[in-house]
């Protein structure tokens, strides 16, 4: 079955989105996130979505959930990357990705998590 | 009285007028069928490839891409699968992209209530309806309860 990879660094998890996923692509996603924050013991999640063209709202709820799992396993979760016609979408469907953070790229998502390259 | 008889001479004229203006040319029609999950894709690609054909904006491709999707699923998820029709448009003036989603599912018995922001019968958020109306240019509903539904959508270039 086709599955999004998840890298672990440390305690973060690293997820890069990039394939236009079907529903069901993107519920098994949000299983193996919250799965492996778990069996990784991770604190935080990235989630990386600047090659994906079109976030709909099943895409957006999925982001949102994940976002909210997360948080009850004690891990912090922030997406990055999301490009401009995007984000114009995503507020003209009425999506406002609740509970989510956002970050411009994944240098600044990691700053945002505590952590950093240098 | 003159004022109101004039105007009554006018209006059929005005009306020859409009039609003939805005005469809509439809052309290159396909339809391709809502089933899967996969089905949601490849129409989203088939879409984007439209909108790229007569250069839509990126905003607006968007746009008209995620209002595809979400009416796609609704087909798919309310109305027990179905199929969509892709046309472009022209209308002499500019060009632009038409989708019918048409399903036999049990239809909608309050259309006013389905265009609610928040309003879903199936555990969603209930965006897709409302949400897809505001990313498109024209939007139309057409429904019998029991019988199906069809949903038609346009979005023109800028």
């Amino acid at each position: 079955m086709e599955r999004i990879p998840i890298l672990r660094m440390g305690d973060l998890l690293l997820v890069t989105i990039q394939v236009d996923m079907h529903d069901r692509l993107a519920m098994t996603l949000q299983d193996d996130l919250t799965q492996r924050i778990v069996d990784d013991s991770a604190k935080g999640v990235l989630i990386d979505i600047s090659a994906l063209d079109l976030v709909d709202s099943f895409i957006g709820r999925m982001i949102s959930n994940t976002a909210a799992m997360a948080a009850i396993l004690d891990a912090r979760t922030v997406v990055v990357g999301m490009q401009p016609a995007v984000a114009i979408t995503l507020v003209e469907l009425g999506l406002n990705l609740v509970g989510v953070k956002t970050a411009l790229n994944v240098e600044r998502g990691m700053a945002l998590l505590g952590k950093s390259f240098r | 009285m003159y004022a109101a008889s004039a105007t009554a001479e006018l209006i059929p004229l005005i009306e020859t007028h409009l039609r003939d203006r805005y005469r809509k040319v439809r052309k290159d029609s396909v339809i391709v069928p809502l089933r899967t999950d996969e089905d949601v894709v490849h129409l989203r690609k088939h879409v984007r490839e439209r909108a790229l054909a007569i250069k839509l904006s990126l905003v607006d491709q968007t746009k008209l891409v995620t209002a595809a999707s979400e009416l796609a699923r609704n087909t798919i998820k309310y109305g027990g699968g179905g199929e969509v029709q892709l046309e472009a448009l022209d209308d002499g003036m500019r060009e632009g992209v038409a989708l019918l989603f048409v399903d036999g599912g049990p239809g909608i018995a309050d259309v006013d209530l389905a265009l609610t922001d928040g309003f879903t019968s199936g555990g969603g958020l209930g965006l897709g309806l409302s949400g897809s109306k505001r990313l498109v240019d024209e939007f139309e509903i057409d429904t019998r309860v029991g019988e199906g539904m069809a949903v038609s959508v346009a979005k023109w270039k800028r």
